[in-house]
């Protein structure tokens, strides 16, 4: 990217350009403008104001808001709201189950969508298909499949003689179904994994095979450093991602059965829009925005060692 | 020769076991909008509905007013989609093609944008908008798709813009052609497939939107069809088939859409990855 910018030359400075240079520094902000604004009132300015709020006591139905310093942090951080403590290993669960099965899953599913075959572009269109799916759509249909008397999953698995479940009526089963149900929508994933893998120059494999290395070679010599770009923006993606989701939980289960499934974001909307405790919330967002960001943080520590950027210094 | 043979079939029933997996859900989905009460339910189960119980969906989609959700649906969406298109082609032309002096600065500033949660950003963004009087109507959902459209539509346009040779603005700067005019009619036409891009991706997040409306949206005939169906899902617990045919109406548009633009689709996603 930064490469791009520097390949635009300079204007050499000479007074007959000045006024040209002036018009498009005017053009250049004007052009810019709505995008500026828009990241001042609806990003720079709210996220302000979320941490003021999350120094108060604001609540909606409150006549007065008084600023109470660090408390709301206090009692999070120290472990008093039991609810909070309940969310947060709810979250982490669905978190650590999540990311290394999409991403696991994903890459193989591209791996097997690389392969040199016929209808290659009907299999992409079938495995992306159901990501454009809207969410409340796609929770009903696994409402239905994953119904524990009547449904499908249930019904194969009988006839199968295998174990049923009941999925998300069980606490200690439902993450592992929610994680299921958005498991289904991981096409935007393997297309990016695709877009990584094709870019591998296929002499690297012809090489290999002249030193008669097999298909692991193949994979963990050639395929994986080169991927691994990709394989670290993916990882990055789906952690931020899962961190948030809120859609499953409220469609799904609203958080139950007894809080099993209280995700962060579903947490924070009840404590915000339900109870009206926007300060308390404000705080709740803040934390998690902080967590988001040393889990980043620490992923992009660790690519140093493990993402390979050929022909380029930088990791 | 033997082994590459193997291998090939090997692949293809791996495909053939992943391509139903993930078709299943929608091909029950479609099963189970077409049956009755009483055929749904039976074991083992049915594949192909018979009668085909097209009353369903009439039904379904009349208990609520679906026809209600689906036009306020279609206003959103259709706005989102003018404001964003006009508003990050505007902006990206004005981080890619003209010259100025902290350029790369501001929109260094404006990509953390990308990586923020929107949780902290949500309870002073709703209050704000609650104060402005826009509670319970569409404004917060379409109004800041005019103010820049999203950081990361004005990235993607910004990579394509950068790869339009320059000659041609420096060509039309000397004929005296302002910046508004080489970004009308240099530009614009050339980054159609770009525009195609962001365009289907907004379409889609504006079309399957649920917390936005969630959170905006009170009164039921202002409900868009995200928010509708799930409405519907929640005083019609059990009855799958009902609940079937208004989810596949929702889903509908959103696959002929797909269908239509995939090639762009896949295009896109791969943009995204590759130049992160």
């Amino acid at each position: 990217m930064t490469a791009n910018l520097k390949s635009i030359p300079q204007a050499p400075v000479r007074a007959g350009l000045r006024s040209k240079e002036r018009k498009a520094l005017l053009y250049g902000i004007l052009f810019t403008l709505p995008a500026t604004l828009g990241f001042i009132l609806f990003t720079a300015g709210p996220m302000l104001a979320s941490l003021y709020y999350s120094l108060t006591d604001y609540n909606v139905f409150q006549s007065a808001t008084h600023f109470i310093g660090f408390d709301h942090y206090v009692k999070l951080l120290s472990g008093q709201d039991e609810l909070f403590n309940k969310s947060l290993g709810v979250t982490f669960y669905f978190v650590v189950l999540k990311v290394p099965v999409t991403i696991i899953v994903s890459f193989a599913i591209a791996l097997l969508l690389n392969q040199n075959i016929r209808g290659r572009a009907l299999f992409r269109t079938i495995v992306y298909l159901p990501s454009i799916v809207p969410a409340v759509a796609t929770s009903i249909i696994w409402m239905w499949l994953l119904n524990p008397d009547l449904g499908l999953v249930n019904t194969i698995l009988q006839w199968l003689h295998l174990p049923t479940s009941s999925w998300l009526f069980a606490e200690q089963s439902v993450i592992p179904s929610i994680v299921l149900t958005t498991m289904w929508g991981i096409g935007g994933t393997v297309v990016i994994f695709l877009a990584g893998l094709s870019g591998i120059p296929q002499q690297y494999y012809e090489a290999i095979e002249v030193d008669g290395g097999g298909s692991w070679h193949k994979l963990v010599h050639i395929t994986l450093p080169m991927v691994s770009p990709t394989l670290f923006f993916n990882t990055v993606m789906t952690i931020i991602g899962a961190f948030q989701v809120f859609n499953e939980a409220y469609i799904l289960t609203q958080g139950g059965p007894n809080n099993a499934s209280l995700i962060y974001i579903f947490y924070l909307w009840r404590t915000a829009f339900r109870d009206t405790e926007m300060g308390y919330a404000s705080a709740l967002a803040w934390i998690l925005f902080v967590i988001i960001l040393l889990f980043t943080l620490l992923v992009f520590r660790t690519a140093k060692s493990w993402v390979y950027y050929e022909g380029e210094g930088r990791s | 020769m033997r082994t590459s043979t193997m291998k090939k079939s090997v692949v293809y029933a791996l495909l053939a076991i992943m391509s139903a997996l993930f078709l299943l859900p929608l091909v029950w989905m479609v099963r189970s909008s077409l049956m009755g009460l009483s055929q749904i339910f039976v074991m083992p189960p049915v594949w192909i509905p018979s009668p085909i119980e097209w009353d369903n969906f009439s039904e379904a989609l009349t208990i609520l007013p679906f026809n209600t959700f689906f036009l306020n649906t279609m206003i959103i969406v259709v706005l989102v989609l003018i404001g964003t298109v006009t508003s990050s082609t505007i902006a990206a032309f004005g981080f890619s093609r003209i010259q100025w002096k902290g350029r790369n600065g501001v929109f260094g500033i404006l990509l953390t944008a990308m990586m923020l949660p929107g949780a902290v950003t949500l309870i002073p963004t709703f209050l704000g908008w609650k104060t402005l009087g826009f509670y319970d109507t569409f404004v917060p959902l379409i109004v800041p798709a005019f103010f820049g459209g999203g950081i990361f539509n004005i990235f993607l346009l910004r990579q394509f813009y950068m790869t339009i040779p320059r000659d041609l603005d420096e060509a039309a700067l000397v004929d005296g052609a302002g910046y508004l005019k080489i970004y009308y009619h240099v530009v614009l036409p050339l980054s159609r497939s770009a525009i195609i891009v962001i365009s289907l991706f907004t379409f889609l997040g504006a079309w399957n939107d649920f917390f936005g409306p969630l959170i905006y949206l009170k009164s039921t005939e202002k409900f868009t069809l995200a928010l509708g169906l799930q409405m519907f899902q929640g005083s019609y617990t059990s009855q799958w088939d009902l609940l079937m045919a208004a989810s596949a109406a929702v889903v509908l548009p959103c696959v002929v859409v797909f269908l239509i633009g995939q090639r762009y689709f896949l295009e896109g996603i791969s943009l995204t990855g590759l130049k992160g």
